[in-house]
């Protein structure tokens, strides 16, 4: 491949996940990274570049937000830069990172990613109406959950999948979140598929347990080069692939049940892998999981299933922890939480703990030399994609 | 997560804790206004909604027929090339039935979101809007749409027309 450096794991931090933080996104930020400096055995004055990750500014109320939350981020007198891609933006932080890195430019990176939905009142609901088109869609007195209940309906309505099939994913990952010590409270739970479907639905076919909360975080992670990463630890993970991709926010002129654009994220990381084979090569992976559907309708965009096939995986058992494909071992963001761009790194801590045998009751069952974590945002557009290796 | 740490950082708050001042916060409202230019494609787009007219742009080199209008195509990346009026009819791609506001309040009776695919235009072209007429309670909303079943526009009285996306009040259930 055309880049300079091989770019490794070495350390990763997180903040609990919590309805409202005490703490203010800059107090979020310095948490994290103070945490992934301490797992990577680094101090402020070895990191070259800061790389920084958080969502739309109209949760914190503060324009410059990535300016704003710079000093908690170690970000001054450093080359500093914020990405962004709405959800997608955690995953995506790292692939801004490994840029960083493989580039040559820099040997060490702090990539941070800080989410503060809770200051706005009454509900952050109010500040997703601004991500909708002016002239077409807010007059009509949109919400965040119309378009998600849209697209997951195409996907029932095209495969013929039930509401009860697709609640499976949130008993399975609300109960791995029981054993995530950082699952923001009242989200991780034992429950059946009939407490799921027979929730207080928000937007059919959409229930309350079946979409992710509202939540105040902050993740961090340490990349290195190659040569920094053989003197620091024996454990490094490695970056094996990166990949994002965008399609048309004109939402209603695609067909909404197959995520065409997490597909070609998808390509663009596996083939940097030297992954001809998905389904066998991909040990573990951590699937953005915003609404319980989302999960199968992405593993099917990964190319982990194919097109419709997700939910029988999902029903044989295949997707536990202790199944052939793990997918969202931590709980993901249905069992821990959903701090926007936070939520992605959690995923990526996820897998770079997995592949280090440190996710102690989260483990997987089966041998893991190879996971893959996900994210996806926008106006249901953007995919984002890494593939983490040992 | 990682078992080598062993406290992980964080004050989670409860409501009381804000209620009771033990835990500040300091307050600001944003009171932005906005006068959006609907642009070239949507200002003629709003001036034919204005006139009970959905218009649309083709580009020749895909043969697209494309709602929302752009005068560029995406795909080809040149300029589309014509206006065409197509129907106020068209067909259900996807539904929901939402009880929650934009403001995330709850509401009892239902509204039921869809995607139309507008007659005339490309397949798998169209809008959002609201449906209509089809019942007030889930039972009978979902007894009652399917994908693919027939639709068309209701639009407002032609003086109350203000060239905007609710000239079209919501769309109806039609025979077809």
């Amino acid at each position: 491949m055309g880049y300079k450096n091989r770019v490794a794991v070495i350390g990763a931090g997180l903040t609990k996940f919590m309805r409202r933080a005490q703490e203010t996104g800059k107090e979020l930020c310095f948490e994290a990274a103070r945490l992934a400096l301490d797992s990577a055995g680094l101090e402020m004055k070895d990191i070259d570049c800061v790389a920084m990750a958080t969502a739309p500014d109209a949760f914190d109320g503060v324009h410059m937000k990535g300016e704003y939350l710079a000093d908690g981020a170690g970000g001054f007198r450093k080359p500093y830069m914020r990405s962004y891609v709405g959800g997608g933006s955690g995953v995506f932080a790292i692939n801004h990172g490994w840029y960083h890195v493989a580039s040559g430019h820099f040997d060490a990176c702090l990539v941070v990613a800080e989410e503060k939905m809770s200051p706005v009142m009454p509900h952050p609901q109010a500040a997703f109406n601004a991500i909708y088109d002016q002239i077409m869609e807010r007059p009509l007195g949109v919400n965040l959950l119309w378009i998600f209940a849209l697209e997951m309906n195409r996907y029932m309505q095209v495969h013929g999948i039930s509401q009860e099939t697709i609640a499976l994913v949130s008993v399975k990952n609300k109960k791995n979140g029981l054993d995530h010590p950082c699952a923001q409270a009242g989200i991780p739970g034992n429950y059946t598929v009939k407490e799921v479907v027979d929730s207080e639905i928000m937007v059919w076919p959409v229930t309350r347990l079946m979409v992710s909360p509202v939540s105040d975080a902050a993740g961090a992670l340490v990349l290195v080069s190659e040569r920094l990463a053989r003197r620091l630890t024996d454990k490094p993970v490695w970056i094996e692939g990166v990949g994002w991709h965008l399609d048309t926010s004109y939402w209603t002129n695609r067909d909404l049940y197959y995520p065409k654009y997490v597909e070609y994220a998808a390509r663009m990381a596996y083939r940097m892998a030297g992954i001809t084979d998905p389904k066998t090569e991909i040990h573990v992976a951590e699937i953005y999981d915003p609404f319980a559907y989302k999960e199968l309708h992405h593993m099917e965009g990964l190319l982990l299933a194919d097109k419709g096939e997700a939910p029988k995986l999902l029903e044989k058992g295949v997707t536990q922890r202790d199944g052939a494909l793990p997918v969202c071992p931590s709980g993901g963001l249905m069992g821990v939480g959903n701090p926007i761009a936070a939520s992605g790194v959690m995923k990526l801590a996820e897998i770079y703990w997995q592949l280090r045998g440190e996710a102690g009751a989260r483990q997987v069952s089966r041998p893991v030399r190879r996971g893959l974590a996900q994210a996806w945002g926008d106006l249901m557009q953007v995919g984002t994609v890494a593939i983490l290796g040992v | 997560m990682s078992v080598n740490i062993k406290e992980w950082p964080g004050v989670p708050l409860k409501d009381r804790d804000i209620q009771s001042g033990k835990a500040l916060t300091t307050r600001w409202q944003v009171k932005a206004d906005y006068a959006w230019d609907t642009g070239m494609a949507m200002g003629t787009f709003l001036t034919g909604l204005k006139e009970g007219k959905i218009l649309a742009r083709q580009c020749d080199k895909c043969g697209r027929t494309v709602v929302p209008p752009r005068m560029f195509c995406e795909w080809c990346f040149r300029p589309t090339d014509r206006w065409v009026e197509v129907k106020d009819t068209g067909r259900v791609n996807t539904f929901s039935v939402s009880y929650v506001l934009w403001d995330a309040t709850r509401v009892e009776k239902p509204t039921v979101p869809v995607v139309v695919e507008i007659d005339g235009c490309s397949p798998g072209v169209g809008f959002m809007h609201i449906l209509a007429d089809v019942g007030t309670t889930l039972e009978a909303i979902l007894a009652k749409v399917k994908v693919g079943m027939a639709v068309k526009a209701v639009w407002k009285p032609a003086a109350e027309r203000t060239g905007a996306i609710t000239d079209i009040i919501h769309f109806v259930p039609r025979e077809g």
